[in-house]
C-alpha cells in the first residue's frame, strides 16, 4: 500500500510574483546559512534564508522586469541574474552588499536561460542566446570576451534556442553545448570549432527544458506535449533516443536531475511536481501542491545528504521546498 | 455496600481521609506513586478490589477531591486505567465532576496532553455507562470558551492552545452518532470560534483556529467539502493535528517504578508524533523485489502513491472567438459546459475584442440552448448577454430590439431579450468606476432628475435630428464620437433601446403587456436624464394604448406618465410637449371618471395633481 506522498517541508511566500527560476547556495559551512535564490516576475531577485523562512535581501536590478534565471557563480557571494530587460548582472552579494558588479547586454528577448559552467579557477564559459534568433553565443566571464557564437547552418530552421546546458565530461576537458530549439531538437555543438556535432529530433513542439547526466552520457528534455525524452550520447558523439514517457498532462516547464544523479524533478504546467527515478525514469512521486504552473524546479546543494531539499516555482507565488528521498 | 475479607470496610473512608489529607499537602507524587501502581494491579481482574478503589476515592473529603483526583489523572497511563480506577466518580460525586469537566479543562492549563487525553479519554468511555453524555458537554463548552472573543484576546497562548488541544481529543473520541446529534452546533461554534481566531494579531493564534476549524470541519463534514486552511506546518501542528487520531492504549508494565511511568505517559505522544513525521519526510529504506531481473539502485526509492494524478479538467478558452467557436461547433460537452460558466467575465474582460463580435455573440447567446445539466443556465446566459450588450450597445441594442419582433421566437425569448435590455439599461445606468475612455470623469453613479446641461443638449440635438429624418434609423458610433462628458452611459444609447421597441409596438399581439413592461423600465431607467423627445415619444405610445383592455397595462401606461411627469423637468414638459400633455390630461380626466379599475383611477387623480402642481410651479411667484 503505497504511502500518500508527501506535503511540503515548508512554503516561502512573499515573492509578490510568479517565480520563474530558483537556485540553491547551501554547500557554504557553518556561520554561512543555507540561501535560496528565486527570480520573479516583477524584477526581483529574493535571497531566502532557509532557517528563518524568511527573504534576507530583494536585489532589484532588472528595471522591474522578469528574473528568469539565477545561478551562482562559485559560492552565494556571487549571483548571476538573467532578465527580460536584455540583461545579464553579476552581483556582489559578499558581506551584506547587494550591488550589481558587471553586466552583459544579451540584445535578445527571448526566454532563453543561459547555461554557467566553471572552466578552471575564476573563470567561467556562459552560454546565452544571442541578438540574432537562433544563434547562441558564449561568453567568458569575467572578462566577458566572447568564445564562440553557434549558427546552425542555412536553412536549418531551428527556430530560437529554448534552453541551454555547457557541460564537460571532465575538469580540464572540451566542453561542450546541448542546446534545446524551438522546432523540438537538441543540438551538440562543438565550442572549439563552432560546429554542431550531432542534432536529434526530441520533440514536435519545443524543447522548453532539458538536463544531462555527462556520466552515464544520457540527457532529458520535456517540451509543451505530454513526452518526455530521454536520449544519450554515444562514443561518437551522436544523440540518439533511448526511450520516451507519456505524462499524464501535456507541458514541462523545468526539469533538473538531482546532483547525485539518482532522481530527477519535472516542474508541469498541471501545477504538479512530478520526481522520477533517472535509472530507468520510474514515477515515483506526483506532488500536487501548487495551484498553478509550475515554473522552475531545483535541487539542494547540501552536503549533507539526509538536509537535501527539492525547491518549485510556480506562477501562484509561491515558492514549496520538499524533502524528499533523503535517504538515498 | 462493599464487603472486603477481613471486614475492612470502615477503613476505607478513613484511607481516604489520609490519602486526601497527603495529596492536599503536595505529597501525591510518593503516595500515588505506590498507590496507584498497586491498585492497577489489583483491579485489573478483580471487581471487589475495583470497587473497593472507587470508594477509595468517593470517600475522600471535597476540600481535596481536586488533589487526588488530579493525582489520579497525572499518575495513570491510560484512559481505560483512569476509567478503571476511577469508576462513575464523576457521576456520583458533584466534586469530583467539577473538577474532571470543569476545573482541570477550563481554569487550569499547566497539564501535560497526556494528562488531558487521559482525561478526556475517561469521560469518553464514561459515555459508555448510562449517565450524561458528558463527553459531548465538555466538548460544547470547551468549544464555548474557545469561540469566545473576549478569551481569545485575553488569556494567554499556552491556555489557548491547551484548550484547543482538549477539544482536538475530544473530537477524536467523539463517534458518528454523538456527532450526529450535535452537528449544529458544533459548525455555529466553530463558525463564531474561527472568526475571533482570525482576528487576532498573534499566528499563533490564528493557526490554532484554524487547526481546530479544519479538525471540526473535517469530523462534520465527512462526505462534503471540508475547510481547510493555508499555514505553515511545523511541529506544533503536526502534534495537534496528531491528537486527533487516537491511539491505542499503552499496555503498562507494572514493574515499572513510577517515576519512569509518568516520563513514559508523556515520552509515548512524541514518539507517535515522531512516527508520523518519519512517515511524511522519507520513503522507507526496506529492499523491495523488482520483478526485472537486474537489481539496480532504482530499488530503494519507493514509489509514493499516484492515484490522484490524473488528466487535469479542460478548462474554458481564453479568447472570445475561441469561445463562440465552441458554442457554436463543439462537441465536447465538459468544453462547452467550461465556456458558458466563463463566458460572462471573459466577455467583460475583454470589450475590444467582444464589440468585434457582438453581434454575432449576441445571436448565438440568443438560440443557445441548454445542452447539458449546468446548474444556473438560464442565468449564466442571461449575464453574458447583458455583459455583451452593455459592452457594446449599440449594435447589439438595434439586433436584440429586431429580433424582439420578428417571427419565429418563443415567449420565454422575448423575455429574455427585455430582461436583458432592462438589466442592461440599468446597468449602464450606473457606470462603474472604472471609467471607459470616452466618458472621462464619468465617475459619479448617478441618479439625477436634473440633467446635465451640455450633455441633454446634446442628446436632444441628435435625438431631434433623428426624429426629424422620421427614418428613425439610428446609425451607429456616428453619434458617439461627438458626445463628451456625459455622467450616464445610457442615455447614449437608451434611444437604441428604446424607440425601436416602441416603434414596433403590436398591441394586439399575446405578447403585448409584458412588452409594454419592459418599454416601462426601459423608460424608468433612462428617464433619469430626461430625455425629452423620448418623453415625447413616450406620451405618443402612451394614447395610442390608452384603450388597452387590459387594466394592468393602463396602470402601467398610468405610472409611465408619472414618472415623466416627475422627471422631466417642467420646463420641458410645457414647452415642448404641451400638446401631447393637454390631450393627455384630457385622457385622464376621463380616467378618473370612468375607468372601471379603482387603481388607474387613483393613479390618474395622482397625475393630475401633480400636473396642477407642475403649472404652479412655473407660475411668476407674486412679488
Amino acid at each position: 500500500m503505497a504511502l500518500p506522498p508527501p506535503d511540503p517541508q515548508f512554503v516561502l511566500r512573499g515573492t509578490g510574483a510568479a517565480v520563474h527560476t530558483l537556485h540553491f547556495s547551501c554547500a557554504g559551512q557553518e556561520p554561512d546559512v543555507p540561501i535560496l535564490f528565486s527570480g520573479s516576475e516583477n524584477g526581483f531577485v529574493h535571497v531566502w534564508n532557509l532557517q528563518t523562512h524568511r527573504v534576507d535581501a530583494a536585489l532589484d536590478g532588472h528595471g522591474r522586469k522578469s528574473v528568469y534565471c539565477v545561478q551562482t557563480m562559485g559560492g552565494k557571494d556571487r549571483l548571476l541574474s538573467q532578465g527580460r530587460d536584455q540583461r545579464i548582472c553579476m552581483w556582489d552579494l559578499a558581506e551584506g552588499r547587494t550591488s550589481v558588479t558587471d553586466s552583459v547586454f544579451t540584445e535578445n528577448v527571448g526566454f532563453c536561460r543561459c547555461s554557467l559552467l566553471k572552466v578552471a579557477q575564476g573563470r567561467w564559459l556562459m552560454a546565452m542566446a544571442a541578438k540574432a534568433t537562433d544563434e547562441v553565443q558564449v561568453l567568458e566571464l569575467p572578462s566577458k570576451t566572447s568564445v564562440c557564437t553557434l549558427k546552425p547552418e542555412v536553412g536549418a530552421k531551428l527556430g530560437m534556442p529554448m534552453c541551454l546546458k555547457l557541460w564537460q565530461l571532465s575538469c580540464g576537458s572540451q566542453p561542450l553545448l546541448l542546446a534545446g530549439y524551438e522546432d523540438g531538437s537538441v543540438v551538440l555543438w562543438n565550442l572549439s570549432t563552432g560546429n554542431a556535432l550531432s542534432q536529434l529530433v526530441c520533440h514536435q513542439e519545443p524543447v522548453m527544458s532539458l538536463d544531462f547526466d555527462s556520466e552515464k552520457a544520457k540527457g532529458i528534455s520535456g517540451s509543451s506535449e505530454k513526452v518526455l525524452s530521454i536520449w544519450s550520447l554515444n562514443e561518437q558523439q551522436n544523440l540518439q533516443v533511448y526511450k520516451t514517457h507519456k505524462l499524464v498532462n501535456a507541458g514541462i516547464s523545468d526539469i533538473t536531475i538531482r546532483p547525485d544523479k539518482k532522481i530527477l524533478a519535472t516542474a508541469g504546467w498541471d501545477h504538479r511536481i512530478r520526481i522520477f527515478g533517472w535509472k530507468k525514469l520510474k514515477p515515483l512521486a506526483v506532488l500536487d501542491y501548487h495551484t498553478a504552473t509550475v515554473h522552475c524546479v531545483s535541487f539542494s546543494d547540501h552536503k549533507n545528504p539526509s538536509e537535501r531539499l527539492l525547491a518549485a516555482g510556480s506562477k501562484d507565488h509561491r515558492i514549496s521546498v520538499w524533502s524528499i528521498y533523503t535517504q538515498t | 455496600v462493599c464487603f472486603i475479607p477481613g471486614g475492612l470496610d470502615c477503613s476505607i473512608s478513613f484511607v481516604s481521609h489520609v490519602l486526601g489529607k497527603v495529596c492536599v499537602h503536595g505529597r501525591q507524587k510518593e503516595i500515588l506513586g505506590v498507590l496507584v501502581p498497586r491498585l492497577m494491579d489489583l483491579t485489573k481482574s478483580d471487581c471487589i478490589w475495583q470497587r473497593i478503589c472507587w470508594r477509595l476515592v468517593e470517600c475522600v473529603p471535597d476540600r481535596w477531591m481536586e488533589a487526588v483526583v488530579l493525582g489520579f489523572v497525572q499518575r495513570t497511563p491510560g484512559a481505560d486505567v483512569l476509567s478503571r480506577l476511577l469508576g462513575n466518580l464523576v457521576v456520583k460525586n458533584k466534586k469530583a465532576q467539577f473538577v474532571v469537566t470543569q476545573k482541570l479543562l477550563l481554569l487550569q492549563y499547566c497539564h501535560t496532553t497526556a494528562v488531558l487525553q487521559n482525561l478526556l479519554g475517561y469521560l469518553a468511555l464514561d459515555g459508555l455507562r448510562p449517565s450524561l453524555g458528558s463527553l459531548i458537554q465538555v466538548l460544547q463548552e470547551l468549544l464555548e470558551t474557545w469561540g469566545s472573543s473576549s478569551a481569545v484576546k485575553h488569556s494567554p497562548p499556552e491556555q489557548q492552545q491547551y484548550i484547543s488541544k482538549a477539544i482536538l481529543i475530544c473530537l477524536s473520541h467523539l463517534k458518528e452518532p454523538e456527532i450526529e446529534s450535535c452537528r449544529q452546533e458544533l459548525l455555529t461554534s466553530m463558525m463564531e470560534g474561527v472568526k475571533c481566531h482570525l482576528d487576532s494579531s498573534l499566528p499563533q493564534i490564528r493557526r490554532l483556529g484554524m487547526i481546530v476549524a479544519e479538525s471540526i470541519s473535517s469530523k462534520i463534514n465527512t462526505d462534503g467539502p471540508v475547510l481547510k486552511f493555508q499555514y505553515e506546518e511545523d511541529d506544533e501542528t503536526r502534534e495537534l493535528k496528531s491528537l486527533l487520531v487516537q491511539t491505542p492504549p499503552f499496555c503498562v508494565v507494572p514493574s515499572l517504578p513510577d517515576d519512569d511511568r509518568n516520563e513514559k505517559a508523556d515520552a509515548a505522544l512524541p514518539l507517535v508524533l515522531e512516527s508520523n513525521k518519519k512517515s511524511h519526510t522519507a520513503a522507507p529504506v526496506t529492499p523491495v523485489e523488482e520483478s526485472d531481473a537486474e537489481l539496480d539502485s532504482d530499488d530503494d526509492l519507493i514509489p509514493y502513491d499516484m492515484s490522484e494524478d490524473k488528466e487535469l479538467k479542460t478548462k474554458a478558452p481564453v479568447y472570445i472567438r475561441d469561445c463562440i467557436e465552441v458554442l457554436t461547433g463543439s462537441e465536447d460537452m465538459e468544453k462547452w459546459e467550461a465556456t458558458v460558466k466563463a463566458l460572462e467575465s471573459l466577455v467583460r474582460k475583454n470589450p475590444a475584442a467582444t464589440r468585434e463580435v457582438s453581434v454575432e455573440l449576441a445571436k448565438i447567446l440568443l438560440h443557445l440552448e441548454e445542452k447539458t445539466c449546468i446548474e444556473g443556465f438560464v442565468e449564466l446566459r442571461q449575464r453574458a448577454q447583458v455583459a455583451v450588450l452593455t459592452t457594446d450597445p449599440i449594435p447589439v441594442a438595434k439586433y436584440l430590439t429586431s429580433q424582439f419582433y420578428s417571427l419565429n421566437y418563443s415567449l420565454r425569448q422575448r423575455m429574455d431579450i427585455l430582461d436583458v435590455l432592462v438589466l442592461a439599461a440599468r446597468e449602464l445606468s450606473y457606470p462603474k468606476s472604472q471609467g471607459k475612455t470616452k466618458h472621462s470623469g464619468a465617475q459619479n453613479p448617478c441618479i439625477q432628475l436634473l440633467p446635465g446641461s451640455d450633455s441633454s443638449k446634446d442628446w436632444r440635438t441628435i435625438v431631434d435630428e433623428r426624429i426629424k429624418s422620421k427614418t428613425r434609423r439610428f446609425a451607429t458610433g456616428s453619434s458617439q464620437g461627438e458626445l463628451t462628458s456625459s455622467p450616464n452611459e445610457f442615455s447614449f444609447v437608451a434611444g437604441h433601446f428604446f424607440f425601436p421597441l416602441i416603434q414596433h409596438f403590436d398591441s394586439s399581439s399575446s405578447v403585448g403587456w409584458c412588452e409594454y413592461q419592459g418599454i416601462y423600465f426601459l423608460y424608468r431607467n433612462s428617464v433619469l436624464q430626461a430625455v425629452t423627445a423620448m418623453g415625447k415619444a413616450l406620451l405618443e405610445f402612451v394614447w395610442a394604448l390608452r384603450f388597452h383592455t387590459d387594466s394592468y397595462v393602463r396602470q402601467g401606461l398610468l405610472s409611465c406618465i408619472s414618472s415623466l411627469l416627475l422627471s422631466v423637468p417642467a420646463q420641458h414638459l410645457l414647452e415642448d410637449m404641451t400638446e401631447e400633455l393637454l390631450e393627455t390630461q384630457s385622457w385622464l380626466g376621463d380616467v378618473v371618471e370612468k375607468d372601471p379599475d379603482g387603481d388607474c383611477r387613483r393613479l390618474a387623480l395622482q397625475n393630475l395633481l401633480l400636473m396642477e402642481n407642475l403649472k404652479k410651479k412655473l407660475e411668476p411667484v407674486p412679488s
